[in-house]
């Protein structure tokens, strides 16, 4: 179906030959597909490398470390060759705690990030393309959510349950993380709803959901997966919240519950910096990770940021750059209030 | 000479702007209680009972009021589900919060009275003192963008942005309590030599326990609002008039402050109120960190001891802050700039 996809486009010149058509086409689709990539940056070579190096830890840290729950009688003692983060209060491995609760964290966040892709994209584009009363309920819904304080709601949620499992844990973080991104795609949405091929599809009789899957979902991709991004991120942190206080996973390994049984196990009074460091550092460097990736998606979003990136000859009168501005703010961040 | 019909449709614009937001502020409110109503309702086993068998536990026989009073907070399985709800919000207004487990036999609205001082004075003058900050930092990161102290100031930002503010307490604790002894360990004032009240002692005692947990928040919560900041005045830098400040040969701080910043300021004022309506509910954990007195560290005391009454009235309590002042918010801001009115 070339028409189709010239339709979808936008940018192929009707005037060509139709033997030329899907070639120019197939050339300006994969144009396009380049263009949805991140650039290759600075940014994004760290905020890959970090992600990667974290995925390493938490994918075979737990092969070869010791097993974590192993007590032994040499508790709260620093790094050593055979401990090399030290030992917790009943001489448990941090290290091998460390390797299984950077992998619980991530798949925490990850279960997290793809619920509340999902959730958002029922109430950010299938309400906003649907229009009409359904928009309306939906955006107040996303509104509601958003005003409501996230992190109480979480934790008074998370206190009535006993004895989560991890898929309950994640459920609960769930109930708060989509509301940002919903509202980032319902505003994407209502630019591209009005856009000239879009209505063309309505107009040629297409279904309602191949409309939104094949002409308004790949525009949004960029945004999605800038939204996917802060969501992980702000569930790792919710996740780490609600673990340090005693609400977390009791099935699973965590970064916030490392923290919980540091801080019950008077860690700090004992100055046993190798057991509360390492997860907090984990988190922070999970979190620059996502971070950086996100800008360089954005630079995809935002074509004002990649002039922003630009190098300027120096020696400007007040030393500042004069490009069009970033206008990212960070609003769709979640998860820490 | 405006003419009448037009006025009257600007007045008529600004009334829907109010009754919208009014409307939507409503609505929230309602979600708000009705979300607090239905959790405890919805969740396997039976709250009422636990909560009963643990008050009887602390404080001996219980009377048929306080039972009455705990199933219309936490449910009751005898009554249909609508009454229940009238019920549930007439307590609300009437301010029967139930009883707390944790501080029986004090009443959920005492506690919360007691340790509401405590968190609105902590957060709410760390969150003025971080206001300011942020913004000269955000100015003068943005001024010199692309400069040192922007690759600097920036990054780190960013950084702090993705960092538990609970862990960085916990290393503040570490480091200036534990270590170099400057602050002490927890706590809101000196227990042991003074008495809370209207007297010096008590204030700088107050004052001096204050100081770690302040810096804790103030580190925490600058991130954002300095990569916000420093965003708007790149962006307001590449504006038109300030080149033709520049042609006109205005004087770099006049440029900078007078007609970069002054612009650039706006949205952070309506992120500033956002963060007030955190005052209440936005420190939960720094405050249990310090083991300070206030809302953090209750609703901590709450999860421990599955105090569902107390708890059910803290989220009430720093839902209500929340919308309360971004309703606020949301009308001043429509008021300093109108724009707001009309795109609504």
């Amino acid at each position: 179906m070339p028409e189709e996809n010239t339709n979808q486009l936008n940018s192929v010149d009707n005037t060509k030959l139709v033997g030329n058509m899907n070639r120019a086409s197939r050339n300006s689709r994969l144009a396009i597909i380049k263009g949805m990539l991140p650039k290759r940056s600075a940014r994004l070579i760290a905020g890959l490398s970090i992600l990667g190096l974290v995925l390493l830890v938490a994918i075979f840290l737990p092969l070869f470390a010791k097993e974590p729950n192993q007590i032994s009688d040499i508790g709260l003692t620093g790094p050593s060759a055979s401990h090399l983060l030290g030992t917790t209060k009943s001489g448990q491995d941090v290290l091998a705690q460390l390797g299984y609760s950077t992998r619980g964290s991530l798949i925490i966040g990850f279960s997290v990030g793809v619920i509340a892709l999902i959730l958002s994209t029922i109430f950010g584009v299938l309400g906003t393309y649907i229009g009409g009363w359904v928009d309306e309920t939906f955006a107040l819904i996303t509104n509601v959510m958003l005003v409501i304080p996230g992190l109480p709601l979480t934790i008074v949620i998370a206190a009535m349950i006993p004895n989560k499992g991890t898929g309950m844990l994640v459920a609960v973080i769930s109930v708060t993380a989509w509301a940002g991104a919903s509202r980032v795609l319902r505003a994407q949405t209502l630019s591209i709803r009005g856009r000239d091929y879009v209505l063309a599809a309505r107009i040629a009789g297409e279904h309602p959901l191949r409309v939104i899957c094949v002409e308004i979902l790949p525009n949004l991709l960029p945004v999605m997966a800038s939204q996917f991004t802060f969501s992980v991120l702000g569930a790792i942190l919710s996740e780490s919240s609600l673990s340090f206080i005693g609400l977390g996973s009791s099935s699973q390994f965590s970064l916030g519950t490392m923290l919980f049984y540091a801080q019950n196990g008077s860690a700090l009074n004992a100055g046993a910096w190798w057991w509360f460091l390492p997860p907090g550092l984990m988190i922070a460097l999970v979190g620059a990770g996502l971070s950086f990736v996100n800008f360089s998606i954005d630079e995809v979003i935002n074509p004002h940021l990649r002039n922003a990136s630009v190098k300027t000859p120096k020696g400007h009168k007040h030393g500042r750059k004069r490009t069009s501005a970033p206008d990212k703010t960070l609003e769709g961040k979640g998860g820490q209030e | 000479m405006a003419s009448p019909t037009r006025k009257a449709s600007w007045g008529g614009n600004k009334m829907k702007f109010y009754l919208r937001k009014i409307g939507f502020y409503l609505v929230a409110f309602v979600a708000a209680i009705t979300i607090n109503f239905a959790i405890p309702r919805m969740m396997p086993g039976n709250p009422v009972d636990s909560l009963i068998d643990r008050l009887a536990a602390k404080g001996g026989a219980i009377a048929p009021e306080t039972r009455a009073a705990v199933q219309s907070m936490l449910g009751d399985t005898q009554t249909g589900i609508v009454s229940q709800y009238f019920e549930y919000v007439k307590n609300i207004f009437t301010g029967h919060w139930g009883v707390s487990v944790t501080f029986f036999p004090t009443q959920v609205t005492e506690c919360i009275a007691s340790a509401l001082p405590w968190t609105v004075a902590l957060v709410g003058c760390t969150t003025v003192i971080s206001f300011f900050i942020q913004q000269l930092l955000g100015i003068a990161a943005g001024w010199r963008h692309g400069r040192l102290f922007d690759n600097i100031v920036s990054p780190v930002a960013t950084v702090f942005q993705s960092v538990p503010y609970f862990w960085l307490a916990l290393i503040f604790i570490w480091l200036f309590a534990k270590t170099l002894n400057i602050f002490p360990l927890s706590g809101g004032y000196d227990y042991r030599s003074v008495t809370p009240g209207f007297s010096w002692d008590f204030i700088s005692s107050a004052l001096y326990y204050a100081c770690l947990p302040a810096l804790a928040i103030l580190v925490s919560s600058l991130g954002a609002g300095v990569i916000g900041m420093r965003n708007m005045m790149v962006s307001t830098l590449s504006e038109d008039y300030i080149t033709t400040a520049e042609a006109k040969g205005l004087s770099p701080r006049r440029i900078k402050y007078g007609y970069a910043a002054r612009n650039a300021i706006l949205p952070s004022f309506s992120g500033f109120g956002t963060s007030l309506g955190h005052v209440v509910g936005g420190s939960l954990l720094t405050e249990q960190v310090f083991s300070y007195p206030g809302i953090g560290q209750m609703m901590l005391q709450a999860v421990q001891s599955n105090d569902y009454a107390l708890l059910q009235g803290l989220f009430l309590i720093i839902t209500v802050t929340v919308l309360v002042v971004n309703f606020i918010v949301d009308l001043l801001y429509g008021l300093v700039d109108p724009r707001t009115r009309i795109q609504d």
